[in-house]
C-alpha cells in the first residue's frame, strides 16, 4: 500500500510538471492567436468594414494570405489569426510528446506520437479527397 | 429638363450617382450591419464558450441554429464557423484547465488515437455508409447515456474506487485525481472498461466525422458512461480532445473558403473569453449541477439524431 501510494504521488508530480509546461506554451499560443485576430478585427473596423477584398471574397491560399497580411488587409490578418488558432491543438500534441519524453514515459511518447501521425494522415486525406 | 424626372434617369448622371449612393447609403449601412453582426457574434460566442466549457461540448448545438436560423447564413459557412468554435472552446478552456489539473492528459491522448482513426474512417466512408443508421445508432447511444447519467445522478456517486483496480487502466496509467473546488477536496478516481470506451470513441470519431455533429457529446459519453470517469475530468478531457480532432478537418474548411473571417473571428474571440470564464465556473460548480444541465442537453441531441435517422437524415 505504501509503495503504491508513493508510486501514485510520483506519477502525480510528473503530471503536474507536464501540465505546467504544456499549459504555459498553450497559453502563449492561444494569446498570440487571439491578439492577431483582434488586430485584424480592429483593422476591419478602421477600414469601415472593408475586408480588403471584393464582397464575398477572402484569401484562401497561403500566398494570398501572406501577400494580404504584408499589405495589412483586414481579412488576411484575420485569416492568419484563425490559422494560428487552428494550430494550437496541434501544438498541444507536439508539446505533449516532448513533455512525456522529458518524464521518461516511453509508452505515452509512442501513444502521443501515434496521435500526431494519424493527425498528419487525416490532414493529407482531407486535402486530397 | 423635366423637373420630376429623377436625376438618375440621365445617363451622364447615372454612373456618378451610383458611386455616390454606394459611398453614402450603403457604406454607412454596411458598416452598421457589420458592427451589429460583430457584436452578436461576440455575444453568442461568449455564451457558447461558457456553456461549452462547462459541459465539454463543442457548442455546435448553440452556434449552428443561431447562424442558420437567426442570421440566415448558408449551412456551409455555419459548419465552417462551428469548426472554429470547437477549437476556440477547446483551446480557451484548456489553458485554464491545464493549470487547474482537472483534465486527464493520458486518457485524452490514448482515446485520441481512437477518435482520429474513426475520423479518417468516417471521411473515407462518406457515401458508402448510409448516415441514416449512424443517426439511429448514435442517437440511441446518447439517449442511453442520458438515462445512465440520470441513474448516476440519483445514486450520487461520482468517483469510482474499486478495491481491485482495472488491469488495463493501471497498465496505461489512466487512473487519476483532481482537486474538486466545489467539495474542497482531492478526488481520486479509477477508470474501467477501457476497451469499451476505446470502441465508443472509434465510433464517435466515425460519426462526428461523417455527420459533423456530437463531437463533444460522444466523448463525454465514452468517458462518463463507459469508462466511469467522474463528470468534471470527463468534460475537461473532452474539451482538450475536441480541439485536436477538429484541427485536422479545420484546415480543409480553412482553405476551401468555408470559414468566413467576419463571422468566425468575432465568434472565436467571444468563445475564447467565454471558455476561460466557463472553465472557472465549471470547477466551482458541484458535479451534480453540471450533470443536471448535461442530461437534458444530451437527451436533446440524442432525440434530434434519432429523428434525423427516422426521417432519413
Amino acid at each position: 500500500m505504501d509503495n503504491q501510494s508513493h508510486q501514485n504521488s510520483a506519477t502525480e508530480n510528473e503530471m503536474d510538471h507536464i501540465e505546467v509546461i504544456i499549459g504555459r506554451i498553450l497559453q502563449i499560443g492561444v494569446v498570440v492567436a487571439a491578439i492577431i485576430m483582434l488586430f485584424g478585427l480592429i483593422l476591419l473596423l478602421v477600414h469601415d468594414g472593408n475586408g480588403g477584398y471584393p464582397v464575398g471574397h477572402q484569401p484562401t491560399t497561403i500566398s494570398a494570405i501572406a501577400a494580404g497580411t504584408v499589405a495589412l488587409k483586414p481579412y488576411a490578418v484575420m485569416m492568419v489569426g484563425m490559422f494560428c488558432l487552428i494550430l494550437t491543438p496541434v501544438l498541444r500534441v507536439v508539446v505533449s510528446i516532448y513533455a512525456f519524453y522529458k518524464e521518461h514515459d516511453t509508452l505515452y511518447v509512442w501513444i502521443t506520437t501515434t496521435v500526431l501521425i494519424i493527425l498528419c494522415i487525416s490532414f493529407i486525406i482531407g486535402h486530397t479527397v | 429638363m423635366y423637373p420630376d424626372t429623377p436625376i438618375f434617369a440621365y445617363p451622364e448622371y447615372q454612373k456618378y450617382a451610383k458611386v455616390g449612393e454606394v459611398d453614402f447609403t450603403n457604406g454607412s449601412r454596411e458598416e452598421f450591419i457589420m458592427i451589429q453582426t460583430m457584436l452578436i457574434m461576440m455575444g453568442v460566442g461568449l455564451f457558447a464558450g461558457i456553456a461549452g466549457a462547462i459541459l465539454g461540448l463543442g457548442g455546435g448545438i448553440i452556434i449552428t441554429p443561431v447562424l442558420t436560423l437567426m442570421m440566415g447564413l448558408d449551412i456551409k459557412y455555419a459548419i465552417g464557423a462551428s469548426i472554429i468554435a470547437v477549437i476556440a472552446t477547446s483551446s480557451g478552456s484548456t489553458i485554464a484547465y491545464l493549470k487547474d489539473e482537472v483534465l486527464n492528459l493520458r486518457v485524452a491522448m490514448f482515446l485520441e488515437i481512437a477518435t482520429t482513426i474513426g475520423g479518417i474512417a468516417g471521411a473515407l466512408l462518406t457515401g458508402v455508409l448510409d448516415p441514416k443508421y449512424l443517426y439511429l445508432l448514435f442517437g440511441a447511444l446518447l439517449v442511453f447515456s442520458g438515462w445512465n447519467m440520470w441513474r448516476k445522478l440519483r445514486r450520487g456517486q461520482e468517483a469510482l474506487n474499486n478495491v481491485k483496480a482495472d488491469p488495463i487502466a493501471t497498465k496505461l496509467k489512466l487512473n487519476g485525481s483532481y482537486f474538486d473546488k466545489a467539495e474542497f477536496k482531492r478526488v481520486d478516481y479509477q477508470v474501467e472498461q477501457v476497451p469499451q470506451g476505446f470502441l465508443v470513441m472509434l465510433g464517435a470519431g466515425l460519426a462526428s466525422g461523417m455527420l459533423g455533429i456530437g463531437s463533444g457529446a460522444f466523448k463525454v459519453t465514452a468517458m462518463d458512461t463507459f469508462m466511469k470517469m467522474p463528470l468534471k475530468p470527463s468534460s475537461a478531457t473532452s474539451n482538450l480532445m475536441m480541439g485536436v480532432t477538429a484541427a485536422a478537418s479545420a484546415t480543409v474548411y480553412f482553405f476551401n473558403g468555408s470559414i468566413l473571417p467576419n463571422i468566425a473571428v468575432p465568434l472565436a474571440l467571444g468563445i475564447l473569453v467565454g471558455a476561460v470564464i466557463g472553465s472557472r465556473i465549471m470547477q466551482v460548480l458541484p458535479a451534480r449541477v453540471i450533470r443536471m444541465i448535461f442530461i437534458p442537453v444530451i437527451l436533446f441531441i440524442g432525440l434530434q439524431m434519432l429523428y434525423k435517422g427516422i426521417i432519413g437524415g
